[in-house]
């Protein structure tokens, strides 16, 4: 227990360190919204005073951030100029949305990764490592958007799969199996470019994790006993490649969120992406520092459950908290 | 062997970097030169016979008329044929920036060529996507530059110094790698002018991408000059007095050299691609000067999307690069460690 103490201690930290970079990247911005009103001339400058008084834009930095905190600990992390409604709820339906995409999508990736990958490896040289090499290769080079913006042509000439937000009109009318069938077919456009686009990481480091397994005396000398390939695989080779593998599992949580938000963007999935960028272009700074915070702590959360997961599968952190 | 993958690996980089650099050479036409008779024409067609048969020496492409049966389209003009010329003169423009010409490797004499089709604006293609590689290619180059600059300044202070200075250093690194990559990208984006010069956005955008790239190279660094500041022949010269300084420049430096080369062939296309991410955006490079990114802004609009499918092709012309860097990384990472190579 000692050890996952320690690791949510780290997360903690680690999130307050976040909150702090990305508060003081938008608060020591150049021009707010509120400064971009002083070019009409319709608003006096009275009423932008008063505007700055009413957010608390007057006040020294360190003040705001002290207030922006507690208001992040009430859910409200800040208000919205544009929205005039607190940031907090602005973004967490958004980050609702996120999160389902990139979780889908990374269950999705591991589910076609691990296999493949272990495959490779078990026939590493042979004609299925190659062909597999050679796959990821291509998948590798081509660029993020472009694969993104390929499928979305795809499924507009086509029409096999619906293009453009989360759900249909009449989503709310619908009984829960629709429901559920409709939310599915608005995410394969998103969900397979994400997969896609993950799978040369992840069967790469797979595949390199298997093979230095697979390579180890303890395997020789289980196939030297008889023991069958299948058990060996199972009760051998994964568990000890359980370690990297986990670790694994936290870094592509964050390559795909962070890979979600083009990707939210071109396929107008309602994610994080598209509120984020439109914050940037309207100057909505509070939008900003809440967006990264909040993409901050899907991703430190993800790594606090690989953390969880280690603890579970590897024996050895567990014994070395006992030990002294 | 080893040694001429990787000569290999940067000859091929290296020649596709100088079809950038001179741009101004291999591209027909200005980038911001607009041919308003053509908007969206599709690429065309380099042909030695025509259509009566006849055999040419020279090649010629048929130049394109607004079609008769369809709007919005253009169709081939059989009767007016435009030979294409090498080494004719047209647009001025400065080699390396210096050099003023106006030689171009090729060019049609009676009409205008476009490989590559054009813009909406009619833009020659061909033209913006070697003209855009340069500001792209050059941004994330440069940003690579600073990354490893700053990674490795940083990473030799923390593993060499240890102690605090070490904890500080990499938790500050931790910080980095924990967020979201893109999206502290566009945050950090967010706090700097919005609207700025071609030039600026440039600049910005090396700045941005330079100075959140230094924790991986850093950790990294870290690594080696850990291990290296323990090898006997430092621990002797530390014994007879030499300064920190002169330990990390004379002593340390030239162990990380494998490690700095492979980084920079691993990080360039990853920086190189968050230009075209954010100029794809409209956080980037702005209109009218081309970069990837912006070129393939405009497949955001739906009519781009599903009609003119040569509006893709600056991302096809990102994809030997990228296997080159990719080539060159793993080349450089067999040379640097033998013992790492699959059997």
């Amino acid at each position: 227990m000692r050890y996952l103490a320690r690791r949510l201690l780290h997360a903690i930290v680690l999130l307050l360190g976040a909150s702090l970079l990305a508060f003081f990247f938008t608060a020591l911005a150049p021009g707010s919204y509120v400064d971009e009103m002083r070019m009409n001339p319709q608003i006096s400058a009275d009423s932008i005073a008063a505007l700055k008084a009413q957010y608390n834009l007057d006040k020294p930095v360190p003040t705001r951030y002290a207030m922006w905190l507690r208001s992040a600990l009430h859910g409200n992390l800040g208000f919205s100029f544009a929205y005039d409604v607190p940031v907090g709820p602005l973004l967490l339906i958004r980050a609702r949305n996120t999160l389902v995409l990139t979780i889908t999508a990374t269950l999705l990736a591991w589910v076609i990764a691990l296999p493949l990958g272990i495959w490779s490896a078990e026939r590493s040289g042979r004609w299925p490592d190659r062909v597999i090499t050679w796959i990821t290769g291509t998948l590798l080079v081509i660029p993020d958007i472009a694969l993104a913006l390929g499928f979305l042509e795809l499924a507009v000439r086509s029409g096999w799969f619906p293009t453009g937000g989360m759900v249909s009109v009449g989503f709310n009318s619908m009984g829960l199996a629709e429901k559920l069938k409709d939310l599915g077919a608005h995410m394969v456009l998103p969900v397979s470019v994400l997969v896609l686009g993950a799978q040369p990481l992840l069967i790469r480091h797979v595949r390199a994790a298997m093979q230095e397994e697979f390579g180890k005396g303890y395997v020789r000398a289980a196939e030297a006993h008889g023991i069958s390939k299948k058990r060996i695989l199972w009760r051998y080779a994964l568990p000890g490649a359980a370690n990297p593998l986990i670790s694994l599992f936290g870094f592509s949580l964050g390559a795909l969120l962070s890979g979600s938000l083009l990707v939210e963007i071109v396929t107008s999935w309602p994610g994080l992406g598209p509120r984020l960028l439109e914050a940037i272009l309207a100057r909505d700074l509070y939008v900003v520092t809440g967006g990264i915070l909040i993409s901050t702590v899907c991703l430190v959360g993800g790594n606090f459950v690989a953390d969880v997961m280690l603890y579970w599968a590897d024996p050895r952190i567990r014994k070395n908290e006992t030990a002294p | 062997m080893k040694r001429r993958r990787v000569a290999v690996w940067l000859l091929f980089l290296g020649s596709l970097h100088l079809i950038m650099i001179c741009a101004g050479f291999f591209a027909p036409y200005d980038p911001a030169e607009q041919d308003r008779e053509h908007p969206f024409s599709p690429p065309m067609v380099i042909h030695f016979v025509d259509a009566a048969e006849h055999f040419h020496l020279r090649p010629f492409a048929y130049p394109l008329k607004p079609s008769a049966i369809a709007v919005d389209s253009f169709e081939a003009d059989t009767t007016h044929p435009v030979p294409v010329h090498f080494f004719v003169s047209g647009a001025r423009y400065k080699l390396l920036g210096i050099l003023p010409l106006r030689t171009h490797l090729f060019g049609g004499d009676r009409g205008r060529v476009y490989l590559f089709g054009t813009d909406g604006y009619g833009r020659d293609i061909l033209s913006r996507i070697l003209y855009g590689g340069q500001i792209s290619l050059f941004a994330g180059l440069l940003a690579t530059g600073l990354a490893l600059f700053f990674g490795t300044s940083i990473g030799c202070c923390a593993g060499y110094f240890g102690g605090w200075t070490d904890d500080i250093l990499m938790r500050g690194a931790e910080l980095c790698l924990a967020l979201p990559w893109l999206y502290l990208m566009l945050g950090l984006r967010a706090f700097l002018p919005l609207s700025v010069s071609p030039v600026g956005a440039f600049f910005l955008i090396v700045a941005v991408v330079g100075t959140l790239g230094w924790a991986r190279p850093a950790r990294l660094i870290r690594g080696v000059v850990m291990s290296a500041k323990e090898r006997d022949f430092v621990r002797a010269a530390r014994g007879f007095g030499a300064s920190p300084i002169y330990l990390i420049w004379r002593h340390v430096l030239p162990e990380t050299w494998s490690v700095i080369l492979t980084q920079a062939a691993v990080l360039a296309p990853l920086y190189v691609l968050a230009e075209v991410t954010l100029s794809f955006l409209g956080l980037g490079v702005p209109e009218p000067a081309p970069s990837w990114g912006n070129l393939l802004s405009s497949l955001q609009h739906y009519s781009v999307l599903v009609s003119y499918w040569w509006m893709y092709l600056p991302a096809v012309a990102m994809v030997p690069f990228f296997i080159g860097y990719l080539g060159l990384a793993s080349s450089l990472q067999e040379w640097a460690d033998p013992a790492k190579i699959d059997a």
